[in-house]
Order: C-alpha cells, then sequence, then structure tokens
C-alpha cells in the first residue's frame, strides 16, 4: 500500500468541499471533467519524459504549444478545412516544434541542475517571438491569403481565430452516453494510447536512457551515454507530444486565441501533474491521470463555490489560480527537502519511475 | 568568474552591453531621423530612471549574497502596494503620504521577506526557480486579499456596491508625482526632476554604503564562496535572511517610486511579471560575474529604460504600436537567458 500524498489528499479534501459549496451536479461535473480530460490529458502527459531525464518540469511546453498554433494559423491562412487542415497544421506543428526542442535541449545542456528557470524564460521569449511574427509580420512581411483573420489595419492577426472548419473533428467519432454523461471514446482512448506509448518508450533502450541520465549524470557518462543527446531527445519528444496537445486542445475548443491561447498550458499541465502527486524528480503517468481528475475538478467547482459562499465569483477564480501556483511552488520547496534528507533513496530500477 | 569581473574593471563590456548599446544607438539615429523630439526623451529617460532604479536596486542584496536574480520581486512589490493603500485610506496627501507609504511598508516588507527568506534558505541552488513561484503564488493570494480588502476610503473601492479595490487606483489626489515635481528643473529645454533622481542617489548611495559596512562585506563573502565564509565564521543563514528581507523591503519602496511616478496604484495581477525587465536590467548593467555594484545598476536600468522610451515613437512611426512592447519584451528575455546560459549549470552533488 503506497503511503498517500499530501497534495493529493489536500485537492481531494478541496474538491468535495468545493463540490458541495457550488452545488453543481455530479453529472455535470464528470461531463466537464472528461472534456478537460481530452482537451489537456496529452499535454500533462508531455511534461513526464524531461521529469524522468532529471531536467524537472519542462515550462518550454509553451514552445510546442505555440509551434502548433503556428501550424493551425498557416492552414486556417491558405483556408484548408477538415481532417486535411488539421493532419497539415499537425504536420507542420511537429516539425517545427523537432527544430525548436533540438534548440531548447541543446541550451538546457548549458544550464544542468537550473532548467526549470531556463525553460520558463524561454517559454516567454518564444511567446514574444510569435507575437512578433503574427502581431507585426502577418500581412507585412509575410503574404496573407486569408482576409478574414487578417486585421483591419492590414497587419497583423485577429485576436480571436474561428477554427469551425476544424471544432470536434476528431472528438465526435465513437461517442457513448452513460447516465447522462457524455464518453468521447475515441478521444478518451488517444490519452490513453499516448500514455502507453510514453510508459513504451521508457522501457525501450532510449528510455532507460532518459532514467540513467535522470537518476545520476555522471555514472550514465561513465556507462557510455551521451547525456547531452540524451537530454536533448527528451525535450524534443517533450515539445512534440506538447504540439499534439495543442492541436486537440484546440480542436475541441473550436477557436483560437492567437496571443493568449498557450500562454498559461505549462502552468496548468504541470500543476495539475503535481496535483496528481507527482514530484519535479519522479512523475508516471497515474500522477498524469489522477492529477487532470483533481485539478480541473477543482478548476470546474471553484468558481461556483466562491459565488455560493463569498457572493463574489471572482474570488473562486483567484483562488483556483493561486491553487496553481501554489502546487508548483509547494513542489519545488518540498522535493528539494526530500533530496536533502536522503540523497540517494531513489534505487536504481525504480520500477515506478512512469 | 574573475575573469569577467577583471574585464568588467578594463572597461569591456559584455554581449548583452554591447547588444543593447547598439540597439539604443540605431534607435537615436532613427528617432533624430523621424525628428521625434529627442530631449522630451532625454527627459523621460531620466523620469524613468529614478521610477524603475529602485526596483533594480532592490534586487542587488540577494544578488551579491549569491541567491540569484530575485524573480519573487512581486512579494516585495504586493508589500509596497499594501502600504501605498494604507497611506491611501488615512489620506495622507503630498509629500508625507509618499513617506508614509514607504514608512508602512518597512514592517510588511520585514514579515513577508523573513517568510520568503525561510522558503528559500530551505531551496539551496534552486532559488530563482522557486522564488518565481513563490512570486507568482503571492501574486494570486493576494488578489482573494484585495477582493476583500477592509480599507474604507471610496477612491480605492469599487463605485457599485462597495466591495473589494480597483484594479487601478489613481493617486493625484494623493501623493501622485509628489517627487517627480519636487525641485524639477529645466535645463536647456531638458526637464529634470532633482528631487527625484536626488532619492534615487541617496538609496543607492545607502545601499553601497552597507555593502561596505562588516556585514555588507560578510554579504558579498557569502556570494562569493558559501562554504568559505562558512569556515571563516560568518553566519550564513542569517546573511541570506537579512539580504532577502533587505530586498524584500527596498522591493517595497521600488514600487513606492515607481506607482507615484506613474501616477497610478496598480493592483492584482499587476505586478506579476515585474520582476523580469527589472532582472534584465541588472543584468545589462553588467551583472553577469555574480556580484554587481550599484554604478552598475544606474547604468542598466538608464540604457534599459532608453530603449524602452525610445521604442515606443518610433513603433508609432513604423511599424504598428504594439511591436514596441514586443520588442522590449525579447529584450528583456533575450538577456536573462543570456545569463543563465553565460553562468552555466550547477555541478551535480
Amino acid at each position: 500500500m503506497r503511503r498517500f500524498n499530501p497534495v493529493s489528499v489536500v485537492f481531494v479534501v478541496l474538491c468535495v468541499v468545493g463540490w458541495r459549496c457550488s452545488g453543481l451536479s455530479a453529472t455535470f461535473i464528470l461531463n466537464e471533467v472528461t472534456i478537460r480530460f481530452i482537451r489537456d490529458g496529452i499535454m500533462v502527459l508531455a511534461l513526464l519524459i524531461p521529469i524522468a531525464a532529471g531536467m524537472g518540469i519542462n515550462f518550454a511546453v509553451t514552445l510546442g504549444a505555440t509551434a502548433a498554433q503556428v501550424g493551425v494559423l498557416v492552414v486556417v491562412d491558405r483556408q484548408i478545412g477538415g481532417p486535411a487542415g488539421l493532419l497539415l497544421a499537425l504536420c507542420i506543428g511537429v516539425c517545427l516544434s523537432i527544430v525548436v526542442g533540438c534548440a531548447v535541449g541543446y541550451a538546457l545542456n548549458r544550464v544542468k541542475g537550473k532548467e526549470m528557470i531556463a525553460t520558463i524564460v524561454m517559454g516567454f521569449l518564444g511567446t514574444s517571438l510569435y507575437q512578433l511574427v503574427f502581431m507585426a509580420g502577418y500581412g507585412a512581411l509575410i503574404p496573407s491569403h486569408n482576409r478574414e483573420i487578417l486585421l483591419s489595419r492590414g497587419i497583423g492577426v485577429r485576436n480571436m481565430v474561428d477554427l469551425h472548419a476544424f471544432r470536434n473533428t476528431i472528438d465526435q467519432y465513437w461517442t457513448v452516453t452513460a447516465g447522462g454523461v457524455q464518453f468521447p471514446v475515441f478521444m478518451i482512448l488517444a490519452v490513453f494510447c499516448t500514455a502507453f506509448v510514453i510508459v513504451y518508450v521508457m522501457n525501450t533502450p532510449l528510455g532507460q536512457r532518459f532514467k540513467a541520465v535522470g537518476e545520476n549524470r555522471e555514472k550514465a557518462e561513465l556507462l557510455g551515454i551521451d547525456v547531452d543527446r540524451t537530454r536533448i531527445r527528451a525535450i524534443v519528444l517533450s515539445t512534440v507530444l506538447a504540439c499534439l496537445g495543442q492541436i486537440v486542445f484546440l480542436q475541441n475548443i473550436g477557436m483560437l486565441n492567437v496571443y493568449t491561447a498557450h500562454l498559461k498550458t505549462d502552468i496548468f499541465s504541470s500543476a495539475a501533474l503535481l496535483a496528481g502527486g507527482a514530484t519535479i524528480e519522479k512523475a508516471g503517468v497515474r500522477h498524469a491521470f489522477l492529477g487532470i481528475l483533481l485539478f480541473h475538478a477543482l478548476f470546474i467547482v471553484s468558481p461556483q463555490a466562491g459565488q455560493n459562499v463569498f457572493g463574489n465569483a471572482a474570488l473562486g477564480e483567484y483562488f483556483r489560480s493561486f491553487v496553481a501556483y501554489g502546487t508548483i511552488a509547494f513542489a519545488l520547496i518540498l522535493n528539494v527537502r526530500h533530496a536533502r534528507r536522503a540523497p540517494n533513496a531513489a534505487a536504481p530500477g525504480d520500477a515506478d519511475a512512469v | 568568474m574573475g575573469k569577467i569581473s577583471a574585464r568588467a574593471r578594463a572597461g569591456g563590456f559584455h554581449p548583452p552591453q554591447i547588444i543593447i548599446l547598439s540597439f539604443v544607438a540605431v534607435m537615436m539615429a532613427v528617432a533624430v531621423f523621424l525628428k521625434i523630439d529627442v530631449k522630451t526623451i532625454l527627459g523621460d529617460s531620466l523620469v524613468r530612471l529614478a521610477m524603475n532604479g529602485v526596483l533594480v536596486l532592490s534586487l542587488v542584496p540577494m544578488f551579491n549574497a549569491g541567491i540569484g536574480l530575485n524573480f519573487g520581486l512581486p512579494v516585495g512589490i504586493v508589500a509596497g502596494l499594501l502600504g501605498m493603500c494604507l497611506a491611501v485610506n488615512f489620506r495622507i496627501t503630498g509629500l508625507s503620504g509618499f513617506l508614509s507609504a514607504m514608512l508602512f511598508s518597512v514592517p510588511i516588507g520585514v514579515l513577508s521577506g523573513g517568510l520568503y527568506s525561510r522558503i528559500l534558505n530551505r531551496v539551496g541552488g534552486r532559488e530563482e526557480i522557486a522564488a518565481t513561484f513563490v512570486g507568482f503564488s503571492f501574486v494570486c493570494l493576494m488578489n482573494l486579499f484585495w477582493a476583500t480588502a477592509p480599507f474604507g476610503n471610496p477612491v480605492m473601492l469599487w463605485p457599485i456596491g462597495g466591495h473589494g479595490m480597483r484594479p487601478t487606483i489613481g493617486l493625484q489626489n494623493y501623493f501622485g508625482k509628489a517627487l517627480n515635481d519636487l525641485w524639477s528643473v529645466s535645463v536647456s529645454g531638458i526637464r529634470v526632476p532633482v528631487g527625484l533622481l536626488l532619492s534615487f542617489c541617496l538609496l543607492g548611495l545607502l545601499l553601497h554604503l552597507f555593502l561596505r559596512t562588516r556585514i555588507g562585506r560578510a554579504l558579498q563573502a557569502v556570494g562569493e564562496n558559501e562554504t568559505f565564509a562558512a569556515l571563516s565564521g560568518i553566519d550564513v543563514r542569517g546573511v541570506r535572511t537579512l539580504a532577502v528581507i533587505l530586498s524584500t523591503v527596498l522591493g517595497a519602496w521600488g514600487i513606492c517610486f515607481y506607482a507615484q511616478s506613474y501616477g497610478f496604484i496598480e493592483l492584482y495581477d499587476a505586478p506579476l511579471m515585474m520582476a523580469f525587465p527589472a532582472a534584465s536590467a541588472l543584468l545589462i548593467g553588467g551583472a553577469s560575474g555574480g556580484r554587481t555594484t550599484i554604478a552598475q545598476v544606474v547604468l542598466g536600468t538608464y540604457l534599459f529604460q532608453t530603449t524602452y522610451i525610445l521604442s515606443a515613437p518610433i513603433a508609432n512611426e513604423l511599424l504598428i504600436p504594439e511591436a514596441a512592447e514586443i520588442l522590449r519584451m525579447i529584450v528583456t528575455n533575450c538577456v536573462i537567458l543570456y545569463a543563465l546560459l553565460h553562468r552555466g549549470g550547477v555541478r551535480e552533488a
């Protein structure tokens, strides 16, 4: 029997209290949680591999999300709709994420042990570059093919781009309704499939190298593993998964908030992962799944709970962003304390790591 | 590190400084070419130097104590905001309003700085990322407070309902521009805010003198080599705590300077990203070696803020208005990223 993780327990308590206060029906919450599970699932899973490789939380998943948005914008600009367009957007996004992932991985090899602060700054930098291209470049240097997404001044993409051509393209396959809750079975399977692929990868020789590098870089080097290359691969895989995740997210929402859709993906997905009981040194698929359910359940109930208890829905919203940031801060503080207390606690060949 | 400081002493420039200097030079040339009023820009640059300078100055104690860039600056900023809100709540106007805001923020800053230092003393080696998220979560926690704050002055509250603070509070009837207009003189068409600059210089001088006292030297010794400092009998934990508290209180004063110059108190999410431009300004001054001087802070802030002022009219003229803000963000984050990559990682234990 595993010891319960204190963070998850707090989340369960908050969720239950919030649910009682919000007065929302269980069916509604289940429906919403299911939607968010398929919407954000892959993004959370994208964080697992860098953690296994000892690089901490990869806040640069925003760059993967940005790459996906670039792909989507190119497709919308060329007015290619439906599954073909989505596939093309995916191809562009994945290619871009591989390039970006390589760059990020290369840079992170210079800041071993301080990857997280570097990835968060890289995320900001990527966001600014992306904004520059689409706010100042599109229509000016980049010719526009779709007047509908162009601002009336002739430069820049509109804040909101309608993705009606893609909306729920893949969500609607094979949905099952049970007791008022609609399960998009295909997408749930897709998320599970991604999780399975990650578990599978972690058991291949490449995955073993990730784990070896994550446990101890110097030992891995002695074993003949090219540490730098392995770390770059971990980041590339993570960035590509993040790109996939953002494509799924966008087609589910059906709208692209051009300049803001990707901004908090890193915060929310890492907070969800940590809510599930992961730490910045050890995270598995089960943490990701439990975390998404708990974190998003809290997200759904808190505004309504704030409205009912304090007569102010904004309080619930502030509370949930505090929870998101606070969870990450707590994990960062807690984890280092653990690492100090037991520097060699992680036994080699630990089956729990992913 | 030794190599870098030797180079800095010899008057050499770091790549970020070269980039910024050429950026400023190019923009100056463009500004002259576009016939933008350079005198106004020079006057504004002096105001912005002192307006943002204290925030940058506040990073120095922690940076020199080896805790790294204080990305948790919002902790100090929130203390300052609270101090200013108290001053507005008691309806203290003019310069005394500004001074009492600074006074009120000291105990708040000491308290939150003390808690903040306890956290940072726990996370050896990972202070920067922990500080970032402590800052972020503190801002969000304070959002809950702002929404329910029991303040009485109606200018601070939502006009409808009378509950919760407004996101921006105008200071023009209280202590807005209190320092900006103090002894403001015009020198050949350039408006020089003497009072503002003097108070900024005074704070800088005090910090400079503090760093030369026995405690200040101990602080820098900890920054240079923690193990060696501990061996020579310095209470490393105590010194680090002091550095964090000092940084937090100075951060609180920094936002007081900023807000009186800006004319508004900005609450809620406004402090969230304020640490990054300040950190960038510090690094531009030439702080990549692990220690910085007050002169470098002034130089870095001035260069950074000049790009800030120059880019807006030029972007309006040549590109789109938003481009200025985006370019500044790119510069900010490029400089921080360069410093992180240049400094390198930590060795595995």
